[in-house]
């Protein structure tokens, strides 16, 4: 998949790519240390928030975190 | 009052195969309205990984929703969390901008089958919201029937991208996939049905084991 920021392609594939294997290979078996693409993470970061902001994404709502707090939204009428 | 939807997809799958495939599940042959895709902030919180992207989709409307969005583009945050120990992934995802107009928040929870070895269950929960007043329940009702009839579609490409990653399944799946609608159909006569079975099959098991009372 492609980047929103075009000088970020090569960026986010070489991040994607570590990753993927970090995830099937450390952290599926256990291993919670996370510092194996850590390096490509903040590069591709770097190049991914200046394009958010070329494309005028409000990035403080995508800062808030929802999943696993009481924002959430509930299922309704719930089974109880 | 925000519409509810709910569905359950049973992927042919592991758990710990399906947890792969989530981060590889664009491009497939059903998310060709999915034009970019970018991880926006991820790390290790105790055991699990939590992770936010970000999706720039099209948004295709009809043409009495233009008058309340002028956009061709969505933009979509999927907040993740997957938990290895207990094998639940969980996913959290809505619109960014517009969501006074209509709000599309869907939860999917993946968990390994209790009762089938091998695959993996999600249950999809939905909510439509709009708070434009006088269209509201329009927008609602469009908004759901949309959501139901992509349902199958992105199931249909999570199972596609899961069948490249993992072809050893291939000569399954077909069978699964075809199986899969008609299991949720049967699964609750089924689930009678062994109960019962399980009732007339005690005193048969116990015939032919005469050392157990």
């Amino acid at each position: 998949m492609n980047s929103i920021g075009e000088a970020c392609n090569d960026l986010k594939k070489e991040y994607d790519s570590c990753f993927n294997t970090w995830f099937s290979e450390h952290f599926l078996r256990g291993n919670t240390n996370d510092s194996m693409c850590a390096p490509l993470f903040k590069v591709y970061q770097d190049c991914v928030k200046k394009a958010m902001k070329d494309h005028q994404i409000d990035l403080k709502e995508c800062e808030k975190d929802l999943l696993g707090t009481d924002q959430e939204r509930k299922v309704p009428n719930a089974k109880s | 009052m925000p519409r509810y939807f709910e569905s359950t997809t049973v992927f042919n799958f592991s758990w710990e195969q399906v947890a792969q495939a989530f981060w590889r599940r664009y491009p497939n042959p059903n998310s060709k309205h999915v034009l970019t895709e970018d991880t926006i902030s991820r790390e290790v919180r105790g055991d699990q990984l939590v992770s936010k992207r970000l999706l720039r989709k099209t948004n295709a409307l009809p043409k009495w929703a233009e008058r309340f969005i002028n956009t061709k583009h969505v933009y979509i945050m999927e907040e993740s969390s997957v938990d290895p120990k207990n094998k639940v992934l969980v996913t959290y995802t809505r619109n960014l901008g517009f969501a006074k107009v209509m709000s599309v928040t869907e939860k999917v929870v993946y968990r390994e089958s209790e009762n089938q070895p091998g695959h993996t269950v999600a249950v999809r929960s939905a909510w439509i919201d709009s708070q434009v007043r006088g269209f509201s329940k329009a927008i609602c009702a469009f908004g759901y029937e949309r959501f139901k009839k992509n349902c199958h579609k992105m199931a249909g490409g999570f199972n596609h991208v899961l069948m490249s990653m993992y072809p050893v399944h291939q000569h399954l799946t077909n069978h699964a996939t075809a199986a899969a609608s008609a299991k949720n159909k049967l699964k609750d006569a089924a689930k009678n049905a062994s109960e019962l079975a399980k009732a007339k099959a005690a005193p048969i098991y116990a015939s032919l084991h005469p050392n157990q009372s």
